[in-house]
């Protein structure tokens, strides 16, 4: 019995063909298979969000994702984000605004963020969209937020992507400033 | 020459930064390595027993397995230390203990054979309930040894009894907190590799000399044989700083596999049972008062747990006898040793537990006397530390009560609960004082070499675990030596460089800092009074420890804080949320406000983390965590966070260490779950002294229908 199989996966823009156990995660394949760190695995059970990246566009949880299932694919890692060493402008507001101490979760908080604010822009709603007022801020309850994210709506689009250093409060204005832009 | 700008006080950008956001700032397990192993844990399925018989045939049979490691073949150590006793025998102390490991080809191979190992037990009872503990079996329990010398584990003046006896007003209640889990985001991870004549460890630390002296002891080998790299960390909160069985079998499958390095992360899962956690503790306080507030007597008692391999206990009433001048004081610690994991250094180990039943029982104190809780604490405000009897270095308590208050909008509040609403929702606000201790860990050195292009290397085997060490610490190198930072390269996570104590007890910036400030002192001095002034062109190189400090016996050192919050419940649903944190703390100078702030702000969010969310609980039938992973064990996220405002007074405390610093790590969290705790009541009516604040704590569960409170 063979439980290795071959992929295609293009990463950061970089074709890469490599063999893969049938049940090797998207994550391991990046991390341990191609040598890209730049997902991190926290929980490996799709809770904590430090794997994200962008699965033909979408943010997705690498670490839930099987290889194989996913021949073809193109992925986009944080480290992705930053074309020819420039870095993305939600990673220089992460930076200005210290929204991170360890780091380790900062790549996949700065993947989803970007994917996020395209989800907004599309009209895609949350929970905070259309539900009641939480009673933290001033948000939700206003019906779909195209064009403008408020804070709540971040912050509920954001709670996917748990922060054990809490900076929270920093992450929250770090996507606004790129959000208003 | 000019004089450079001091570098201390910038909010600087951290240096990793840019490495960090594109996840480029390597971890322990991400070093590329060449041919690696993979290593997974086989973990005991019974608390209390030994291990009578262990089938590996299965498990070795899986193609790509290289070998099952258990105690019948694992090297025999030489260490005292019962955490790093892995697999020296067949018997099991707690479920979950590691049993064996398998080594193989691949990560995805070596976690299937791990589940084909068969173990057969003899269980024996366990005994894993703190709570059965506490009624009527104080024989069984034990005084703890002293964690920090400096403060005795219990302390004893005048008459609290009869001081209670005849006091106006009296608060006697008890608290209780639970078995709160660090879940640093990375999890604890190892890249081992035997050189043939020794270890090379890359692996998620918050000591680095520490972790080499351990392994070097356990594996009987010359400290210089053993080389821990560890340059950067994700999250630690304390649960980094022992050496524990993750690291031994690691370097155990190292030396079975020699050459070839041996990758070993720990599951999330594994977390809950290998890492350690903070004790649970179940606390009185008894305070007794003047119908005027100021205190006679304070009481405070807390029971903690520990395991049976290793004592640790958290000084829980650490803090009270720093707090408040009464005449009559007692605090007294017990610990009950189970068949459990052994808890570990937590944020704020004691202070955080110990602060939140303090600090209700302020709040307690306060309605009782009908007086403000503000107004109760400055009236009970020492003029010298109470158990020490020396002067503050400095004390800014009354200061950050009275900034805190203006800046929250403290004023003009009814103190009556439920007085406040909005829709369905009750409001309230809560207030609580927060202090830490002014540490200094032993055993750093820092060497500093300058060399004839003008450029200083600071070389510490300090690290980095996400708090800005990194670049706090080249700011405190740079005003040191009086240059401008950007001649100033610093190095750091490195067994050969000058050994560091650990990370930990907001002691970073005095231990190692010092030690920079002294070797920075000792350069220029020996730059001007041997070389003129002038760079020698095969440079000049300096290596010096930290210094002592005088002032030690002649003050008490400590940082204060005031936390404040406002809670909104849900008079149907009794869902808890909390719009607004503030706090303001005097904690020394400020090396790097911007770091330095988001150390304070994340101390705050696990202040309310520990407050409402988080809660890991025991299977008291098999002994282990049951919501063992990120969905069960909830940790605050994005959306359970308001508005937090962080401030500071200004301190300029010339006694503390050469840079005037505090330390910022773990105050952030003391004070503010008693904030909530104290806001929750002023909302409802309903005083929680058990940690974490639940809805089904505020609803009334024998009146269905009825409202929070009513």
């Amino acid at each position: 019995m063979s439980t290795e199989v071959e992929v295609t996966l293009r990463v950061d823009g970089t074709p890469h063909r490599l063999t893969v156990d049938v049940r090797t995660t998207l994550l391991d394949a990046l991390r341990e298979r191609l040598g890209n760190t730049s997902a991190k695995k926290g929980c490996d059970h799709g809770q904590c969000g430090a794997c994200t990246v962008l699965l033909n566009g979408r943010r997705v949880n690498s670490c839930l994702a099987l290889a194989v299932a996913h021949d073809g694919a193109e992925i986009v890692t944080a480290a992705g984000l930053a074309l020819d060493g420039e870095l993305h402008p939600m990673q220089r507001a992460f930076i200005r605004h210290d929204a991170f101490q360890c780091g380790y979760c900062t790549p996949g908080q700065i993947v989803s963020a970007v994917a996020m604010l395209a989800e907004a822009e599309a009209g895609w709603p949350s929970a905070v969209t259309m539900g009641e007022p939480a009673g933290v801020g001033s948000g939700g309850g206003d019906g779909p937020t195209v064009g403008t994210v408020t804070d709540d709506e971040v912050r509920e689009r954001m709670s996917g992507n748990l922060c054990r250093c809490a900076a929270y409060a920093n992450i929250v204005p770090a996507i606004q400033e790129v959000a208003r832009r | 020459m000019t004089t450079p700008v001091p570098a201390i006080g910038q909010p600087l950008d951290r240096f990793d930064g840019a490495e960090k956001v594109r996840g480029l700032a390597p971890y322990a397990f991400e070093h590329p390595v060449e041919h690696p192993v993979y290593l997974f844990a086989v973990q005991s399925t019974i608390a209390v027993g030994r291990i009578t018989a262990i089938d590996c045939s299965q498990a070795s049979a899986r193609p790509g397995v290289l070998a099952v490691l258990t105690h019948q073949n694992a090297p025999r150590l030489s260490t005292d230390n019962g955490e790093l006793r892995t697999l020296q025998s067949d018997e099991v102390t707690f479920r979950g203990q590691i049993v064996g490991g398998v080594i193989a080809e691949t990560s995805e191979i070596a976690r299937d054979a791990a589940g084909l190992v068969r173990m057969d037990y003899e269980e024996r009872p366990h005994n894993v309930d703190l709570r059965g503990e506490v009624p009527g079996h104080r024989e069984r329990l034990k005084v703890p040894d002293e964690v920090l010398p400096i403060f005795p584990m219990d302390t004893s003046e005048g008459d609290v009894d009869a001081a209670l006896a005849s006091a106006a007003v009296r608060v006697d209640s008890r608290y209780s907190t639970p078995w709160y889990t660090h879940n640093a985001l990375e999890p604890h991870t190892t890249i081992a590799c035997w050189t043939g004549d020794g270890f090379t460890l890359r692996l998620s630390t918050q000591g680095v000399t520490g972790i080499q002296a351990a392994v070097a002891g356990a594996f009987r080998l010359d400290p210089s044989r053993v080389r821990v790299i560890s340059p950067h960390v994700g999250g630690a909160f304390g649960s980094k700083v022992y050496p524990r069985a993750d690291v031994v079998l690691a370097a155990m499958a190292a030396r079975l596999v020699p050459g070839r390095p041996v990758k070993f992360a720990l599951t999330r899962q594994q977390t809950f049972s290998q890492t350690g956690y903070r004790p649970p503790t179940f606390q009185r306080v008894r305070l007794g008062a003047g119908s005027d507030g100021r205190l006679v007597a304070i009481e405070h008692n807390a029971i903690e747990q520990t395991s049976k391999i290793r004592q640790f206990a958290e000084h829980s009433t650490r803090a009270t006898p720093s707090m408040y001048a009464a005449p009559n004081r007692r605090t007294q610690q017990w610990v009950a040793e189970l068949d459990v994991p052994t808890p570990t250094i937590m944020r704020a180990p004691g202070e955080a537990s110990g602060m939140f039943a303090l600090e209700s029982a302020m709040d307690e104190l306060a309605i009782a006397c009908d007086l403000d809780p503000i107004e109760l604490r400055i009236r009970n405000e020492p003029q010298v530390h109470p158990h020490f009897q020396l002067p503050f270095s400095s004390r800014n308590l009354v200061a950050c009560l009275q900034e805190g208050a203006r800046r929250f909008g403290w004023e003009p509040r009814d103190p009556t609960p439920r007085a406040r609403r909005d829709g369905g929702w009750l409001i309230g606000t809560g207030v609580a004082a927060a202090t830490y201790p002014v540490l200094r860990l032993p055993g750093s050195k820092a060497t500093i070499r300058v060399g004839p292009d003008g450029r200083y290397l600071v070389l510490i085997a300090a690290v980095d675990i996400g708090t800005g060490t990194r670049t706090a610490l080249t700011q405190v190198a740079a005003d040191a030596l009086q240059v401008d930072i950007e001649q100033v390269d610093l190095r750091l996570g490195d067994s050969t460089y000058p050994p560091a104590a650990e990370e930990g007890a907001s002691a970073g910036i005095t231990s190692w800092g010092a030690a920079i400030h002294e070797a920075a002192d000792q350069l220029r001095q020996r730059l001007t009074t041997e070389h003129g002034g002038t760079v020698p062109a095969d440079g000049l190189e300096v290596t010096a420890d930290t210094p002592d400090n005088p002032y030690l016996k002649q003050y008490a050192m400590h940082s204060f804080g005031a936390q404040f919050a406002e809670v909104r419940v849900n008079e149907r649903t009794g869902e808890i949320r909390v719009p607004r944190q503030l706090g303001v703390f005097a904690c020394g100078r400020i090396v790097n406000p911007k770091t330095a702030r988001s150390q304070l702000l994340g101390g705050m969010t696990w202040g309310l983390s520990m407050a409402l969310h988080e809660q890991s609980v025991l299977d008291l039938r098999f002994g282990h965590v049951v919501n063992h992973d990120l969905a069960q064990y909830h940790i605050s996220s994005n959306a359970d966070v308001g508005a937090i405002e962080v401030h500071w007074i200004e301190e300029d405390d010339p006694y503390v260490n050469p840079m005037r610093t505090k330390g910022v790590g773990e105050i952030g969290i003391v004070g503010a779950a008693a904030a909530i705790a104290n806001a929750v009541y002023h909302a409802t009516g309903v005083r929680i002294r058990d940690l974490p604040i639940t809805l089904d704590k505020l609803l009334p569960g024998d009146r269905p229908g009825s409202e929070v409170g009513g």
